[in-house]
């Protein structure tokens, strides 16, 4: 068939480990998600177990493994025990046994049961001395039923559920993930969500949709979520097209969350960065560009950015009122991160489950030492092979001026603005003329107003049309039988994006 | 390609564009045009994101040409499909429109109306999301934000081998196809042969049927063909019974490939995670709604209301006045009418088996 071409000897490596491959590593059925470099040197670090990863590399995605205790020290091995695998709603032997029990059988409940901590016998020295001597995990768990006075007495739902709790501290299982556009995304929200912008997955699913973002788009973004939008992006591009970021001011915005994506070298060459007054500058050449030759193949590496040095004043310009400065940030920061008892509500896994306390609010500045602190130091190492991936995919590249000048001639085919700390009126101006025709874009924003007032004047200046803003709504479900229904606890809120359509502007008459 | 699209026009419920294109029918130039256009069929045409051939790139920008499918934006919310047909009129209540005039403009120009009321439109490019607004139901269909969430979260990007069940109307599927374009695949399957043809009609139109095979089968009583057994990165199902399907989607998707079930009711998500169990892992389910805003300009005209394209009303004082509008405060709220379901979405990863 022809479609067995489609995915090439390339594609299906990328479903086993390599060294200095990025890995999502889900610890312990979502309770913590960890972005990791696979080195023979890189350890994972769980409660007070240092964890060497290096058993992880060439196991295809999807694999399972389980820390075990040695005279060495905790290991991972591959797991084998399919049925323990999984978490609660995805056990199907369990929930079919608890589902046809579930209308009758309550015969256990909880009424006999006193919280007086005197219902475990097994001693805090008795455990740590197991460990040393390289008792497995599930030996301590079972070591620990045996001696609760109480387990007998519990419903099969929470002996299943003091089990699990037990095996997440004694037999920690990680989870070998492929990091993808969602994933990334989720678990950023889940750990950092002030890094991406509090962007939702779904919301940015809607972006890339509305966009209209596929192979050979030239997408335009101005991404102020560390990379989340641009990585996101490039996913859909494929082995085509091209994402561009500009940004006002002389420093682009960090982007380093694409490396976490495993893009090619090509990909990342197609991934690149250019200052707004550049993408805006007088179209006066465009005349050049239709009539020279040069241009219609993008000889890039020859070709100099000399516009980049030649209009130092518009630079300077467009900086000053646009380059946020500290106090802006905080203030639009401080809505954003809602009161402290709401806090627990976006994250609550996060902050029961992450030891370390890194919910600090970024400030420009430490940007990239945030990255690496929130991909774990496993990032830092500075193995050969990790090193030598880096340097063939450097992603954020200057955009070469045969390139510019083929977007100025072309129009880029979509726009994206993730720009929380910026003023959308005047980038939207700015922008809108950078793009096609029957271009669609979008804007993402935490705040409605903005966008409602950027709508209205949109709707009169008539440059876009089919204008509408719109917020997501996503509920999560626990499904399981008998006892299906939302989850308690969810993500309240998205944010708003707005989408149009770039069309003919009405001329002056 | 034309006489089929009018006829979907055709059985369209009646308002005056409807009209309009049965006015076209029995104009003889036109039909006289549509005995010779038979032979171009659109396939080496660049229609929908210009995909189909040729330098794509250049294709998104290139003008309006006889026989694309343009996108006629009366309004909002009010877009049509249109085969641009030599000398033929469009009649709505912005005017009369004559498609010769268009041939050679980009896409996305506002174009003039020659007779009746003095108003215009605009002639988009069709896009997967215009197309879900417009096309011509043949079943429920999903929407946007199901799509989207569906797209992302089944990892469908470029190259990728995709089989969906049924294809209904080929809403989705043209999304998968853009997704997967330019060198991967989806293979559609729906067991209602009049569904299947149109819905390859529908493709064709849009360019993307080098991107798209429809097959007609029952996909709950005979599974997926085998010829796709351990190649597919993704599966999606919309059927009435999902579970049925659910061995034979394990069986289709490659090592750690996910596949996703959209169901309107609980009961069929209850059944469909019960036989995801065994063979699946990272079993959720959620539903995911939009919630649309409407903006309040000064005037007390909400977006919603918002007047359409007549060259007149540039001077009606009713409309907003430009330096009022920009010193006041714009309000907005929620939309009065929204979806308040439209089905549950349960993905699942193929589990890990170690050989
Ligand atoms: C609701 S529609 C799908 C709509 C589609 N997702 C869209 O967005 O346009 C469901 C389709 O499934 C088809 N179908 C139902 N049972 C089927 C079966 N056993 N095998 C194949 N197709 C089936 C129906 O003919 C119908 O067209």
């Amino acid at each position: 068939m022809e479609e067995g071409n489609t995915t090439n000897a390339h594609e299906d490596s990328q479903r086993v480990t390599w060294e200095g491959c990025s890995v999502l590593l889900d610890v312990n059925d979502g309770d913590r998600f960890v972005f990791a470099r696979l080195t023979t040197a890189a350890t994972l670090s769980v409660g007070s177990y240092q964890i060497p990863l290096g058993p992880l590399i060439g196991r295809p995605f999807g694999s399972l493994f389980q820390m075990r205790t040695g005279p060495d020290g905790p290991f991972l091995i591959e797991d084998q025990s399919k049925a323990s695998s999984d978490s609660q709603h995805t056990n199907g032997a369990d929930t079919k046994e608890n589902g046809m029990d579930w209308k009758n059988n309550q015969s256990k409940d909880n009424r006999a049961l006193n919280d007086t901590n005197t219902a475990q016998n097994l001693q805090h020295s008795d455990i740590v001395e197991m460990k040393r001597e390289g008792v497995s995990g599930d030996q301590i768990i079972e070591a620990l039923i045996s001696n609760s006075s109480t387990f007998a007495e519990k419903t099969v739902f929470s002996q299943e559920k003091y089990k699990i709790k037990k095996q997440k501290k004694f037999a920690p299982k990680v989870l070998l993930r492929r990091p993808w556009a969602r994933s990334i995304c989720e678990a950023y929200l889940k750990k950092k969500p002030v890094k991406i912008g509090y962007l939702r997955f779904d919301t940015l699913s809607l972006m890339l949709a509305s966009a209209n973002v596929s192979g050979y788009s030239d997408v335009l973004v101005v991404d102020q979520t560390g990379g989340m939008v641009t990585g996101a992006v490039a996913e859909r591009l494929g082995s085509t097209g091209n994402v561009c970021c500009t940004y006002l001011g002389l420093k682009s915005y960090p982007i380093d969350i694409v490396k976490i994506f495993n893009f090619s070298p090509d990909l990342c060459s197609r991934i690149l960065q250019s200052p707004l007054p550049v993408l805006s500058s007088v179209r006066v050449e465009d005349t050049q560009i239709l009539q020279n030759p040069v241009n219609s193949i993008p000889s890039e590496i020859a070709t100099t950015n000399s516009l980049l040095n030649s209009t130092p004043s518009q630079v300077s310009m467009t900086n000053s009122p646009l380059n946020p400065t500290p106090s802006q940030i905080s203030m639009t920061n401080s809505p954003l991160n809602p009161r402290p008892s709401q806090i627990p509500i976006t994250c609550a896994d996060i902050v029961k489950i992450d030891v370390s306390s890194r919910q600090s609010i970024p400030s420009p500045k430490d940007h990239l030492e945030e990255t690496s602190d929130c991909t774990d130091m496993n990032l830092k190492c500075t193995d050969k092979a990790f090193e030598r991936r880096k340097v063939s995919c450097n992603p954020g590249q200057n955009a070469t001026q045969a390139r510019v000048n083929l977007w100025k001639e072309r129009g880029f085919t979509s726009l994206i603005i993730a720009a929380p700390n910026l003023d959308l009126d005047s980038l939207v101006e700015d922008l809108l003329p950078l793009l096609t025709y029957s271009a669609p874009f979008v804007i993402y924003h935490q705040f409605l107003q903005p966008l409602a007032v950027c709508m209205k004047k949109l709707m009169t200046s008539k440059i876009a049309i089919a204008l509408r803003i719109s917020e997501p709504f996503i509920r999560e479900y626990q499904v399981l039988p008998g006892r299906t229904h939302p989850f308690m606890e969810m993500n309240g809120f998205g944010g708003y994006i707005l989408s149009g359509i770039r069309v003919q502007e009405i001329p002056e008459s | 390609m034309q006489l089929i699209f009018c006829a979907l026009f055709n059985d369209q419920s009646f308002d005056k564009s409807t009209r309009v294109t049965r006015k076209i029918l029995t104009n003889p130039k036109h039909v006289n045009y549509q005995s010779n256009s038979l032979r171009s069929p659109a396939k080496e045409k660049l229609i929908m994101f210009g995909l189909a051939g040729g330098d794509p790139r250049l294709s998104f920008k290139r003008t309006i040409a006889y026989g694309d499918l343009a996108i006629v934006y009366e309004k909002h919310e009010i877009m049509r499909p249109i085969i641009v047909t030599p000398n033929a009129e469009l009649h709505n209540r912005f005017g009369v429109f004559m498609h010769n005039d268009w041939v050679g403009k980009p896409f996305g120009s506002r174009v003039l109306s020659v007779k009746g009321v003095q108003g215009y439109v605009y002639i988009l490019a069709a896009t997967p999301e215009i197309w879900t607004l417009c096309l011509q139901h043949r079943t429920q269909i999903l929407y946007l934000a199901d799509i989207s969430l569906v797209i992302m979260y089944l990892e469908i990007v470029p190259g990728c081998l995709v089989l969906e069940s049924g294809t209904g109307t080929g809403s989705l599927t043209t999304s998968i196809a853009r997704s997967v374009a330019p060198n991967g695949h989806v293979h559609t399957f729906d067991f209602h042969e009049q569904r299947a043809q149109s819905a390859r009609a529908d493709f064709d139109k849009n360019g993307i049927s080098n991107l798209v095979t429809v097959g007609v089968r029952d996909i709950q009583g005979e599974g997926f063909p085998d010829e796709f057994q351990a190649k597919v990165d993704s599966i999606f199902l919309d059927l009435p019974q999902p579970w049925c399907v659910v061995p034979s989607a394990a069986k289709m998707l490659k090592q750690d490939g996910v596949m996703c079930s959209f169901s309107p009711c609980i009961e069929q998500v209850q059944c469909t995670c019960e036989a995801l169990a065994s063979q699946f892992t990272e079993i959720r389910t959620f539903e995911i709604l939009l919630r649309h805003y409407e903006i309040l300009r000064d005037t007390g005209a909400t977006s919603e209301m918002e007047s359409g394209n007549s060259r007149k009303r540039k001077h009606d004082p009713s409309s907003v006045n430009d330096s009022i509008a920009t010193t006041t405060t714009v309000f907005a709220r929620p939309c009065r009418f929204a979806k308040g379901h439209t089905g549950y979405l349960t993905f699942a990863r193929l589990k890990f088996k170690s050989s």
